[in-house]
C-alpha cells in the first residue's frame, strides 16, 4: 500500500513542485529525480505484488487495485518516464537555447510532464472505471499544451486537432462507461458491496455474467471507438501523426510509448467484462471480433501510409499506429498464446519506440530539420546516432534477435492456430511495413551528409539501455518476467500458457 | 411502460430531457454566437434541473450536490467564460449561418431516430423508462458531434463539445441515478480544465491564423510539404 | 358520442356553428383593445369590429372591370368554407354530431379550400399587389400546413383518433400527465396559428404598407359586402385557431354532455381562455416586430421542427416498450 501511495503521490507532488520551479535547469534535474523516485516506488510495488498478490487500497474515496496485468505496465510506464526524462533534460535545454520555448513554457513543460505521468499511473492502478476515464481524459489535457509548446501555426493546429478529436472520442468512452454502469444497475453485488460498485472493475468482473448483454454490447462499441481514438486505431488516428510530429520529441516518446498502451489497457479491461457478459449469448466473441477488425485495418492502413511519409516523426508515429493495431488484433484474437504475445509486444514496442524517438530527436537536431529528405548520412556525421537509428528500426521492423521478433513470432503462431487464413494479411502487412521503414531508413543512415553537418551533443544512455533490454528480451525472456506475463495472461484469458 | 403510468416526477424528468434535446437543435441551428452561448447555458440549467428532480424522486443526497455543481459549472461558469472570451476576441456580433440549415436539421432528426433505434434492443424489465432517456441523451451527444462537424468556428465547436458533455451528464443522471460522487467531481474538473485550455487555444489560434475559422487550420496533411524547414 | 340522428344534438351543433361568426369580431376587437392599452392608447370599443362589418355590409360593392365571376364568388366561398371548418371545432362541447362526419383532415382541407379561393381572387383582377400577396400567401401556407398537420397528428397519436372531439375527450379523461410531445405540439401549433392568421411577426393585419403585406394585398380590390365577408372570414379563422389551441391543450371546462349547466360552464371557460390567449397575442404583437419576408421560412421551419420533435418525443419517450 505504501508503495502504491508513493507511486501515485510522487508525480502528483512533483507536478505541483515543478510548477513553482522557475529555473529550467533545476526543473530538468527535479523532473529526473521525481521520475527516478517513481520508478523505485513502482519497482517496490511490483515486488510486493509478486510476493503478496494483488495490492488493494483506497485513497480519497478512489479504489485502487494492482494485479499482475497492470503492475507490469506501471513498471514500464515509470521506466520509460525515467529514461525519457534523462533524454529530455539536455534536449529541452537545447530547444530553449534556440529560443523556441519561452521561459514560462519550460515550467509548463516540466509540470505537465509529471501530470501526464500521474494520469498514466492513476489510469493504470485505479479499480474504478470512472476514475480511469477521468485519468485518460486528464492525460489529453496534460499533453495538449505540450503539443502546442512551440507556438508555431503547425503546432497549434496539431494541438487543436488532438484536443478536439481525443476530447470527442473520449466523450464516447464516457458514454460507454455510463452504459456499463447502467448495465450493472440490477446486478446484486452482495450485501458488502459499497455504493457505486457498478463502476468498480473487480466487482464487475466477479459478476460479469450478470451484466445485461444487450447493454454491454452497445457499451463496448462506444468504448471501442472512444478509447480506440486514443489507441490511434484507424480511422480515428488522424490526431496521432500530427501531435507526434509537432510536439517536443520527449513528448512523442512518451505518447507513443505510454499513452497508447494505457488506452489499449482500458480497452482490454472492458473486453474482459464484455466477454464475461456475453459468454452465454449467441455471439460470445463479439468484443474480440471487433478488436480484431479494427486492429487489422489499422495495421494494414498504417503500413501503407509509412511509404508516403516525408517527416521522420510522422513516419514513426505511423509505425506506432501499425504496432498498436497489431496488439489490438492480438488481444481480440484472445487465447493465452496471443495474449502473452500481445503483452510482450506492448513491452518491447514501448521500449523500442521511445528509443527510436529519442534517436530521431538527435537526428533531427543534427540535420536541423524533421524532413526525411534533409536527414542524410547520419552514420558518418555521428556514428552513435546513425547506428542507434539503424538498430532501432531493425528492432521495430521485427528483425531477429530483437524482442519484437519474438512477440511477432508468437502472434503469428497464435493466429495460425486460431484463424489460419488471417496469417496471410498479417505477413503481408509486416512485409509492407518493413519495406516502408527501410526505404526511408537507408538514405538517412548511409547517404552522403550535406556540407558542414556537425555532430551534436547527444545523450545515448536511454537508447542503449532500451535497445539492450529489447535485445535481451529477444535472446531470452528472463524467467521472472515470463512468470509475470503468464500471470497477466491467466488473469485476462483465464488459462495459463506456461 | 407508457408515460401516464409513471410517477409525476419521472414525467418531469422526461419532459426536461425532451427540452434538453430541443435546445440541442437550437444550438445546432443558431447562427449568432452569443445566442448560442445562451442556449447552451439553458441546456446546462435544464440538465441541472433533471439532476435535482432525480435527486428528489430518489432521495439521493449526493445528487443535490451534483445538481448544484452542474448548475454552477454548465449554466454559469462556462457560459460566463465563453462570454468573456467572445468579448475578448471581439466576436459579440459574430454570426455564422449554416450552409444548409434544413439539411443539418434533418440530419439531426435522423440522429435522433438512429439513437432510439440503437437502444431499442434493451427491453429488459424496468429498463424502458431509462432506455428512452438514454436514447435522448445519445441523441444530444450525437447532435453535439454534428455541430462540431458543420461548424467551422472554434467557439461554436467548443459549444458542440460542451453540449456533448451535457448529453453525457444527462445519461449518467437519468439512466443510472448518477455516478459516484468522486467520478462526477473528476469529470467536472476535467470539463473545467478543458474549458480553460480551450480559452488559451482561442487566443493561440487567433494569433496564428488571424481568425477562428478552424477550416483554415490546414497546414498539416499527408501530402503537405514540410512546413518549417529549420525545425529539429 | 352524440346520436347522429338526434335533432337536439344537431340543434346544439347549429348553435355552436352560429356562435363562431357571432363571437369572431369580439375576439378581434378584444385583441385590438388590449394592444391599444399596452401601447398607452385608449383604443376603440371591443365592439368596433361589429360596427365596421355593419358599415361595410351596407355599402355598395364595387367590382373592377377586369374581374371575372370568380372574383364575385370568392368572398362567399371563403366565408362559407371557413365557417364550415370552424363548425367542426368543438367550442362548447365535444358531444357533437358533426364530429362523426368531419375530423382534423377535413378541417385542414376546408381551410385550404378557402385559401385557394382567396389567392385566386387576389390574382384575378390582375393588379400587381394581388398577385404578390397571393404568391406570399401560398409560400407561407406551403410551409405552415405540414407543420400544422404534424402537430395535430402528434395529438392524434396520443388519442388514437384524428377526431378533435375524441382527442379532447381522451385528454379530459386522462389524469394530469406531463407530455413533452404536447409541449412541442403546442409551441409548433401556436407558431403555425400566428402565420396562418396573418399576425405579427409574419404579417401585420393593420397595415397597408405595400412591401410587407400579405393578406391585405389580396383583398385590396374588394369593397362593400365582399370586403366584409373577407374580413369576417379572417376573424373567424383567428377564432378557430384560438379555440383549437385553447380547447386541445387546455381542455378544462369543455362540456362532455349536453346539459345546459355544463354548456354554460363550457361557454364561460372558452371565453375566459380566449380572453387570456387574445391578451397574450396582443402582448406578443406589442413586443415583437414584424420579420422580413425572407425570414418567414425560417420561422415556419422552427414550427415544423417543433412539430417533428413532438412526434419523435411521442414515439421515443411516451410509448415505451
Amino acid at each position: 500500500m505504501t508503495a502504491l501511495l508513493l507511486t501515485v503521490l510522487a508525480p502528483l507532488l512533483g507536478a505541483l513542485a515543478l510548477a513553482l520551479v522557475r529555473t529550467p535547469a533545476a526543473g530538468g534535474w527535479l523532473n529526473l529525480a521525481i521520475s527516478a523516485l517513481t520508478l523505485v516506488a513502482a519497482g517496490w510495488l511490483a515486488w510486493s505484488v509478486a510476493l503478496e498478490g494483488d495490492v488493494v487500497g483506497r485513497l480519497i474515496g478512489i479504489g485502487f487495485r494492482v494485479d499482475a496485468f497492470n503492475v507490469y505496465l506501471v513498471v514500464l510506464t515509470a521506466f520509460v518516464g525515467l529514461t525519457t526524462s534523462i533524454f529530455s533534460r539536455p534536449y529541452m535545454r537545447h530547444v530553449r537555447a534556440e529560443g523556441r520555448v519561452y521561459l514560462g513554457g519550460m515550467r509548463v513543460y516540466h509540470s505537465m510532464y509529471q501530470t501526464f505521468m500521474l494520469t498514466m499511473l492513476v489510469a493504470l492502478t485505479t479499480d474504478n472505471l470512472g476514475v480511469l476515464w477521468v485519468a485518460v481524459e486528464g492525460a489529453t489535457l496534460a499533453t495538449v499544451l505540450l503539443v502546442s509548446l512551440y507556438r508555431t501555426p503547425e503546432a497549434i493546429e496539431a494541438a487543436w486537432k488532438y484536443f478536439i478529436l481525443c476530447g470527442v472520442g473520449i466523450a464516447l468512452a464516457l458514454f460507454g462507461t455510463v452504459l456499463t454502469y447502467f448495465a450493472a444497475q440490477h446486478v446484486d453485488f452482495g450485501a458488502l458491496a459499497e455504493p457505486g460498485a457498478g463502476l468498480i472493475w473487480s466487482s464487475l468482473h466477479a459478476h460479469a455474467a450478470a451484466l445485461d448483454p444487450t447493454v454491454m454490447r452497445i457499451a463496448f462499441v462506444f468504448l471501442l471507438v472512444g478509447y480506440g481514438t486514443k489507441v490511434g486505431l484507424v480511422p480515428m488516428h488522424q490526431w496521432l501523426p500530427d501531435a507526434h510530429s509537432e510536439g517536443p520529441t520527449p513528448m512523442s516518446a512518451v505518447l507513443s510509448g505510454l499513452l497508447l498502451n494505457v488506452a489499449l489497457y482500458a480497452l482490454v479491461r472492458f473486453k474482459m467484462l464484455v466477454d464475461g457478459s456475453l459468454a452465454a449469448t449467441a455471439s460470445p466473441h463479439l468484443a474480440g471480433a471487433l478488436l480484431m477488425g479494427f486492429g487489422l485495418v489499422s495495421f494494414t492502413v498504417a503500413g501503407l501510409f509509412l511509404h508516403r511519409q516525408r517527416d521522420i516523426k510522422r513516419l514513426f508515429s505511423y509505425s506506432s499506429i501499425e504496432h498498436m493495431g497489431l496488439m489490438t488484433f492480438a488481444f481480440g484474437l484472445g487465447g493465452p498464446l496471443a495474449t502473452f504475445g500481445a503483452l510482450l509486444h506492448m513491452l518491447v514496442h514501448s521500449l523500442t519506440k521511445s528509443a527510436i524517438f529519442v534517436t530521431v530527436g538527435h537526428a533531427a537536431h543534427i540535420a536541423g530539420s524533421q524532413g526525411i529528405e534533409k536527414i542524410r548520412g547520419l552514420i558518418r556525421t555521428q556514428p552513435a546516432v546513425g547506428w542507434s537509428l539503424l538498430i532501432g528500426v531493425a528492432a521495430i521492423a521485427g528483425f531477429p534477435p530483437f524482442g519484437v521478433f519474438t512477440s511477432e513470432f508468437l502472434l503469428l503462431t497464435a493466429t495460425m492456430q486460431a484463424q489460419p487464413w488471417l496469417t496471410l494479411p498479417l505477413v503481408t502487412g509486416l512485409a509492407i511495413a518493413f519495406a516502408g521503414l527501410f526505404r526511408h531508413l537507408h538514405p538517412m543512415v548511409y547517404g552522403t551528409p550535406p556540407e558542414g553537418q556537425q555532430p551534436v551533443q547527444a545523450n545515448m544512455i536511454p537508447v542503449v539501455v532500451h535497445l539492450g533490454l529489447v535485445l535481451w528480451l529477444g535472446l531470452a525472456i528472463p524467467g521472472f518476467l515470463a512468470q509475470w506475463l503468464n500471470r497477466a495472461t491467466q488473469l485476462i484469458t483465464g488459462s495459463s500458457l506456461l | 411502460m407508457s408515460l401516464p403510468a409513471l410517477p409525476l416526477l419521472q414525467q418531469l424528468v422526461v419532459l426536461l430531457a425532451a427540452l434538453v434535446l430541443f435546445l440541442s437543435f437550437v444550438l445546432l441551428a443558431q447562427s449568432r454566437l452569443v445566442s448560442a452561448i445562451h442556449a447552451f447555458a439553458w441546456q446546462g440549467a435544464l440538465v441541472a434541473a433533471v439532476t435535482a428532480v432525480v435527486a428528489v424522486s430518489g432521495d439521493v443526497h449526493h445528487l443535490y450536490f451534483s445538481a448544484g455543481l452542474t448548475l454552477l459549472l454548465k449554466a454559469l461558469v462556462i457560459p460566463a467564460m465563453l462570454h468573456r472570451q467572445v468579448r475578448g476576441l471581439a466576436l459579440e456580433r459574430h454570426t455564422e449561418p449554416l450552409q444548409r440549415p434544413s439539411l443539418a436539421i434533418m440530419a439531426a432528426v435522423g440522429l435522433v431516430i438512429f439513437s432510439s433505434w440503437l437502444v431499442l434492443p434493451m427491453v429488459a424489465e424496468e429498463l424502458a423508462f431509462t432506455r428512452n432517456i438514454l436514447a435522448i441523451s445519445l441523441a444530444v451527444v450525437l447532435i453535439g458531434f454534428l455541430m462540431m462537424v458543420v461548424r467551422q468556428q472554434a467557439v461554436a465547436q467548443v459549444l458542440g463539445f460542451m453540449s456533448i458533455e451535457n448529453g453525457l451528464f444527462l445519461a449518467a443522471v437519468s439512466a443510472t441515478g448518477g455516478m459516484p460522487l468522486i467520478v462526477e467531481l473528476g469529470v467536472a474538473f476535467d470539463v473545467l480544465v478543458a474549458m480553460v485550455l480551450f480559452g488559451v487555444f482561442f487566443f493561440q489560434i487567433r494569433e496564428s491564423i488571424d481568425s477562428l475559422d478552424v477550416d483554415r487550420l490546414n497546414r498539416l496533411s499527408e501530402t503537405a510539404e514540410i512546413a518549417g524547414e529549420d525545425r529539429p | 358520442m352524440a346520436d347522429i340522428l338526434s335533432p337536439s344534438a344537431w340543434l346544439l351543433a347549429l348553435v355552436q356553428a352560429l356562435l363562431f361568426p357571432a363571437l369572431a369580431p369580439l375576439l378581434a376587437g378584444w385583441v385590438r383593445k388590449v394592444r391599444a392599452r399596452l401601447q398607452n392608447r385608449r383604443g376603440a370599443s371591443v365592439f368596433q369590429p361589429y360596427r365596421e362589418l355593419r358599415k361595410l355590409l351596407l355599402k355598395e360593392a364595387r367590382v373592377a372591370h377586369t374581374a371575372s365571376p370568380l372574383f364575385r364568388a370568392a368572398p362567399y366561398v371563403v366565408f362559407v368554407a371557413t365557417w364550415l371548418a370552424a363548425a367542426t371545432v368543438p367550442l362548447l362541447t365535444i358531444d357533437l354530431p358533426t364530429a362523426v362526419v368531419a375530423d382534423i383532415i377535413v378541417l385542414a382541407g376546408l381551410l385550404a379550400l378557402a385559401r385557394v379561393f382567396l389567392a385566386l381572387a387576389g390574382m384575378d383582377v390582375g393588379t400587381a399587389f394581388g398577385g404578390m400577396g397571393a404568391s406570399r400567401e401560398m409560400m407561407i401556407s406551403a410551409l405552415a400546413e405540414p407543420a400544422m398537420l404534424m402537430a395535430v397528428f402528434t395529438l392524434a397519436m396520443t388519442a388514437h383518433s384524428t377526431n378533435l372531439g375524441s382527442v379532447i375527450a381522451h385528454h379530459l379523461g386522462d389524469a394530469f400527465v406531463l407530455r413533452p410531445s404536447y409541449l412541442f405540439a403546442f409551441a409548433g401549433l401556436t407558431l403555425v396559428a400566428l402565420a396562418e392568421t396573418g399576425r405579427i411577426p409574419v404579417d401585420n393585419p393593420t397595415t397597408h404598407l405595400e412591401l410587407t403585406m400579405v393578406h391585405e394585398a389580396m383583398v385590396l380590390e374588394y369593397s362593400g359586402r365582399h370586403l366584409a365577408l373577407m374580413e369576417w372570414a379572417a376573424q373567424i379563422k383567428l377564432l378557430l385557431y384560438g379555440v383549437l389551441v385553447a380547447n386541445i391543450f387546455f381542455p378544462w371546462g369543455v362540456a362532455s354532455d349536453p346539459a345546459p349547466a355544463s354548456l354554460a360552464m363550457g361557454l364561460a371557460a372558452v371565453v375566459l381562455k380566449l380572453a387570456v390567449l387574445g391578451g397574450a397575442l396582443a402582448a406578443a404583437e406589442t413586443v415583437l416586430a414584424k420579420m422580413r419576408l425572407f425570414r418567414v421560412p425560417a420561422f415556419l421551419n422552427l414550427a415544423l421542427l417543433l412539430a417533428l420533435l413532438g412526434l419523435l418525443s411521442h414515439v421515443i419517450l411516451e410509448v415505451g416498450a
